[in-house]
Parts: C-alpha cells; structure tokens; sequence
C-alpha cells in the first residue's frame, strides 16, 4: 500500500484536545505523523482536505446486527456499507442474535465476519447469560480469550438480582464489566410507549420511565455490594442520570452511555402511531431529553452508542404495539451527535469525544485517537454540510430509522480503515 | 353548514366542534327519518361497503350493517380471525386486497390501537374506526352524545362522570374528547388501578369514590368491565368491584334526580350495573344508544361517501 499524506485539514483528536490545522501520513494501516508541517514522501499519494475536519473514525459502542440469525433485515456486510457511510470504524455487536453469542466460536465467527468486510471492526459483546435468557452465566473466561469485549444479554434485562450479582462479582475475575438494558422488566413488558399524557391519548400499553431508575438503583447497589463494573446502556431518563452522577461521585465503577434517540427526540416523535420511532426503551418526555443533553456534556454519560437495530418492513409496517422496537442508528449517529453541537449545547471535541475517545478508554482500544502508530482509522467531515435523512435513501440496508426527514448538519466526506478508504 | 372535512373518520381527538355538530345534526334526521320507517334506499346505490372485524361484535358489526343498507349500500362482512392474522397475513395484505375490489368505505375493529389509521394510509377507500385497541371508538361516542343530546336538549354544561375500566376503554377516550369539545365537564371514576396515567391532562376530574364522583352528575356512562382485567390482577374481584364501583340505585340517588344512565354494551350484569338499573325505563336510556347508533353510522357513512364524491 503506497503512503497516503492528508493535506490541509482540521485535525480533531478528542483523546489529547488536539484541534490544529495540519497534515496527516499514513504508512502501512497506521498512522506515521501527524502536524503543521509535513511533507510527502516520495510516491506518497496526497489528498487536499480542504479544511475539512480529520477525526478518528467513530467507534459504535453498541449496535444490533441482523447476522446472525435475521439476515433479511441486514448483513454484516450492508451494516459495514452503513458504518463506513457514517464514518464509523470499530463497532460493538450485541450478542443477543439467533443464536446468541454464548459460545466462544460464534465470538470468533462475528470477530472473522468484520475482518472479513475490510471496512469495520467488529468488536462481538458476549452473552452475560446462556441464550441472553437471564439465568445461568456464560464462560466469561473463555469468551475473552475468543475475543468478547465485554458482557451483556442485548436488549433483555437481566431482570433477576441474584444472576446480576453474579454476573458483576465474576466479570472482576477476567477485568471486564456487564452491561444492562435498564429496564424493570415486570413494569415494561409489553409496553411500547413512555406512559404518561401521550400514551394515554394513543391507548398505547406503557412502562413508566421510573421502570429505568429502578433497574439503575438496584445495580448500582449491585456494583457497590460486588465492586463490580455495571455500564448502563442507553440510559433515557433525569432520574436514572441523577442516580449514576451519584454513584460516579462515590467512586463506584459505573458508567453509562446513551444514543441519539435520546437526545435528539422526545416521545411526541410517536405520534400518528409512527412505528419507527418505537424504541426500546422508548421515546421519554422532553424534560428527559434536555436531562439526557446536560448529562452529555457535564461527563455523566461516558459515551455514546448507535443503539442500531436493523428492522425491515415486516417488522414496522404493523400496529404500532405489534411493531418490533428498534431503530437504525448507523448512518446518522455523527450527524445527530453534531447537532447537539451546532445547537450549542456540546463544544465540538466533546461532541467527537463521545464517539471516538471515550468508548476507546471504556474498552481498552488502541483505536480511536490521531497518535503515532495508532492505527489509521480515520473519517473526514464536513461539518456544516446539511442533508436530510430519507428513510428508503439510507446506506445499507436497514431504513428504519427514527430520524427520518430529519435535516442534520455535518456529513462524513471519507472514511479510511487501517489506511484504506472505504467511504467517499 | 359545515362540511366534514377529512376522508376518514378515525379519531375525535383534535376533531373541531362544528363537525362534531354537523354528524349529530345529520344523525338526529336519520333517526327520525328510522323511526318514520323512511329511510333513503339510494344515497349509497353502487357503493360497497365493507365490515372488517378482526375482533368479534355483534352489536358494532350489525349496527353498521343495518345503516349501510338503510342507505343502499352492498355491504359485506368480513370477519378475520385474529389467529389468521398471526399466521403472517398482514394488515397490509388485507389493504391490497381491499384496494382490488374497489370498496368505497371500510369499518375496521381491530385490538391493536392505531390499526385503522395504518390501514387509512394505505387503502383507497374512506375508513371508519368502529374500535381500534384501547385508543378510539368513535362512534360509539357520536352516538351516545346524540343519545344524551335528546333527553337533556344540550351538551353544554352537563356534568358526565365515565366510569369503571377506564384504562382500556377506548370508549372512555372518544367520549371524552367529544364532551369536552362540546363544553360538558367531564369526571372519570374507578380504582387508580384502572384510570390511566395522566388522564387529568386530558381535562378530565379524577374520583376514586364513585358516590363523589357521581354527585350532581347529568349522565352516568358505565363501561365494560373484562373479566382479564381481574386475572391481570389489576382488581381482586368481580364483588369488590361490583361493592364499590358497580353502579346500583344507592350510588346512583348522589347523582341529579333525573340523570340518565348509559352503557355501550354488552353489560356485565352484577359486575358494573345493578340490572334493576340497567332495565329501569325512568333512568337507562341503553335501548335508545342502540337506536341512536344506526343512525349515527348513517350519518358517517352519507358525509364519508358525499366527501369521496366531491374528491374524485
């Protein structure tokens, strides 16, 4: 592979607060140097950035794929085209597919299916349980060693404190954390709305958003009582931020993320029964929202994950309270995430902090940062360039997404995994 | 006179009070047209009508029936079993297959909230929501105003009190919003357990003791109690919610002297209503809902296929 010397660009890299205008060279899949002043080597190709902003490609903390088990909603490789389209570079899959990812080869099946794509890595969670069914833990021991980044049952809670208990005191053994859809499963089954007020008029069933604080409650005693590592995922409410500042400031080992969803929309999004915007956990009020924004930028949200869950016609096109939950989240998880930004609400390296660096530091990558020899996963933006997301326009398959005829600023111009280009 | 102005009639909520007077008043001649025997055997001549019913009502289904060939419509009855359905039959199937044969207006029940407004998005012909999940119901409010309408003379200012499931009545939710656009005060009574969360915000008055809840009332509406909704433990039992829920003649004397009593049916008799009540010609004015019902439907059913009309 010849050299490549991106010119003339804005470097961003959130892990050290650079934000410069330079080149950057890379050399055999990393990153050789980087600065105000560099030269192209002989045979190197070069490319004028004008002015666009080179950040680490995004790193996806958490995302559904249809592979294996519901290849006709999407393929590891129409996911790929997606992520690369959203300049995402490394991304975390659930292991709650069919089969679940309870078993060391399936983790190494997923692990050779995204080299196998050459645009993404794909990082597989392994299952916190035996078929993500909640009750006996999987070899957690044997899982990391076939390459699972961390533990988890997907979007099912792990609804019973003795297993969650279990699951926290034996993760410490093997230095890895469970991650937990908050989500009191008595209170929120079946339930497809927020209750309150709109779910109400709509004669939707509904969970209360309380059903969040409590699952959050209760691990984070959990946490304390194990010394454990709990991470809550998509967390969508004022209550449960409140608890998990809390418990940050006491020290325990808690962290959380949440998805764009959350930020960027409130449950009115529903209204005409519009099945996708039913999410799982769903659309909550605005005063959550605005408390899930604050929580963004004062750090009690470590990152921010695509919370994709590809889901085809079949699975939207029915009664709102029939349709299966989930959005697709690849494609507009920097756009929607810049938004925050251009809305003043997040400074623009905190902005990409939550996409690259932060999720890096939580999983222990070498990905994620513009630094000699990390590898040169890169993705170049333009953030000012408006588009409007047109669910059916969308890269990939999935065109479920909860954001659709949304207009976004801030748009993935290229992205490079290991040194090559795969988007743009 | 205002002209309904929508294809479809799927919802109250949001539905503008000249056009909720419009139906009433149109209604009101078809039922003195029914009761004179003279129907008009031609409005509908060479439309087709079609009952969708993915739930099982008699009452509903025949009552749509009867107004659609009081009109002259041809009307046909689908009955789709639920279990059809969930053997992968969409709703979207049904849609192309209505769109083939060219109906003119659909009536749609179904248990999922929202079903007849999907359906509305893709079908040709004007629909009508006879009852979606625990959302809408909108003629079975249309009817019982009307009904209320002819023995108070007015809907303003009456004081209504909805009681019992409120939580799963999609009847509750049309009725509200169609009082409350009228100008009446509306109460909902029962067990927190079944009121819905939030419901003040609607503009409703909340009472979980129903002997307060009914004073001074014009109209007591009594709901439909299902016997799951003990099962799903959100009431111990049939006579505890009989003892203090279940409308009987003491409750009944702390509403207005001559307050009339309604029920969408079918009645869970002992459960919800003392039959002494529902069978009380001074008070129960449930014989005349049924009646009031055709005619409504009539009324949906001219204004729908008068806007197709003017539309193609």
């Amino acid at each position: 592979m010849r050299d490549l010397l991106i010119t003339n660009a804005r470097l961003l890299d959130p892990a050290t607060g650079l934000d410069t205008m330079g080149g950057l060279l890379v050399r055999e899949g990393r990153i050789a140097a980087l600065g105000r002043d560099l030269s192209a080597p002989e045979g190197a190709d070069i490319l004028d950035a004008g002015g666009a902003i080179l950040a680490p490609g995004l790193i996806d903390l958490r995302a559904s794929l249809g592979e294996p088990g519901h290849e006709h909603r999407e393929t590891i490789e129409t996911a790929a085209e997606a992520a690369a389209a959203g300049g995402i570079t490394t991304l975390c899959a659930l292991p709650d597919s069919a089969p679940a990812l309870d078993d060391p080869a399936l983790v190494g099946f997923i692990l050779r299916r995204g080299e196998s794509t050459g645009s993404l890595t794909i990082l597989p969670y392994g299952a916190a349980t035996r078929g993500c069914l909640g009750a006996e833990l999987t070899e957690f021991g044997l899982l990391r060693e076939a390459g699972a980044i961390a533990f988890t049952d997907g979007a099912r809670a792990i609804g019973s404190a003795r297993t969650m208990r279990l699951a926290l005191s034996y993760a410490r053994a093997f230095g890895t954390f469970i991650v937990q859809h908050p989500e009191e499963p008595s209170l929120a089954r079946d339930a497809s709305a927020t209750e309150g007020e709109m779910a109400t008029r709509m004669g939707l069933p509904s969970s209360p958003a309380a059903a969040e604080a409590m699952m959050v409650a209760r691990d984070i005693a959990l946490a304390r009582l194990t010394k454990g590592h709990v991470h809550f995922a998509h967390v969508s409410t004022a209550a449960a931020l409140d608890l998990i500042r809390a418990a940050k400031a006491e020290g325990l080992r808690v962290t959380c993320d949440t998805a764009p969803p959350y930020f960027d929309l409130n449950e009115t999004a529903i209204g005409d029964f519009r099945t996708y915007a039913k999410l799982s956990p769903p659309l909550r009020r605005e005063e959550d929202r605005r408390a899930v924004v604050a929580a963004l930028a004062d750090g009690t949200v470590d990152a921010i994950a695509s919370d994709h869950q590809p889901r085809d016609a079949d699975d939207k096109r029915v009664p709102f309270a029939q349709a299966e939950a989930g959005g697709a989240g690849l494609a507009t998880l920097l756009g929607v995430t810049l938004a925050r930004h251009h809305a003043g609400d997040l400074p623009l390296l905190r902005a990409l902090e939550l996409l690259t660096a932060a999720p890096a530091r939580l999983l222990g990558l070498e990905a994620g940062r513009l630094a000699t020899g990390a590898p040169a996963d890169l993705v170049l933006i333009d953030p000012e360039r408006a588009w409007k997301v047109e669910a059916g326009r969308l890269p990939g398959k999935a065109q479920n997404s909860p954001f659709d005829g949304r207009a976004l600023e801030g748009r993935v111009l290229g992205t490079w995994k290991a040194g090559a280009r795969v988007h743009g | 006179m205002p002209l309904y102005p929508h294809r479809h009639l799927l919802a109250l909520q949001g539905l503008e009070p000249p056009y909720i007077a419009e139906l009433l008043d149109l209604a009101e001649s078809y039922a003195l047209l029914n009761r004179g025997g003279k129907a008009q055997r031609d409005l509908l001549r060479g439309r087709t009508l079609i009952n969708l019913f993915f739930e099982d009502s008699t009452r509903t289904r025949t009552s749509f029936e009867l107004a659609g060939k009081r009109l002259g419509a041809d009307v046909i009855n689908m009955s789709v079993s639920t279990s059809s359905v969930n053997k992968g039959e969409t709703l979207l199937d049904t849609a192309a297959t209505l769109n083939a044969m060219q109906t003119d207006l659909l009536v749609i029940r179904h248990s999922q909230s929202g079903a007849p407004a999907l359906l509305s998005q893709k079908v040709d012909a004007g629909v009508i929501n006879a009852g979606d999940g625990t959302h809408e119901h909108p003629t079975q409010a249309l009817l019982d105003a009307l009904t209320i309408r002819r023995r108070k003379g007015t809907l303003e200012n009456l004081t209504v009190a909805i009681c019992g499931d409120v939580l799963h009545s999609r009847v509750a939710r049309s009725n509200i919003h169609l009082l409350l656009a009228m100008n009446c005060r509306v109460r909902i009574v029962g067990p927190p357990t079944l009121i819905p969360a939030e419901a003040e915000a609607l503009g409703v008055e909340v009472f979980h003791d129903m002997r307060a809840g009914l004073k001074d009332a014009d109209v007591v509406m009594m709901l439909r109690l299902q016997k799951e909704r003990m099962q799903g433990g959100l009431v111990p039992s049939a006579r505890e919610f009989f003892r203090f829920y279940g409308l009987d003649a003491a409750k009944l004397r702390h509403a207005k002297p001559d307050a009339i009593v309604m029920h969408p049916g079918p009645m869970n008799r002992g459960v919800e209503i003392d039959s002494a009540i529902a069978d009380d010609p001074a008070r129960s004015v449930i014989g005349e809902q049924v009646e009031m019902g055709v005619a409504v439907r009539m009324a949906v059913l001219d204004v729908l296929a008068q806007n197709r009309r003017r539309n193609s």
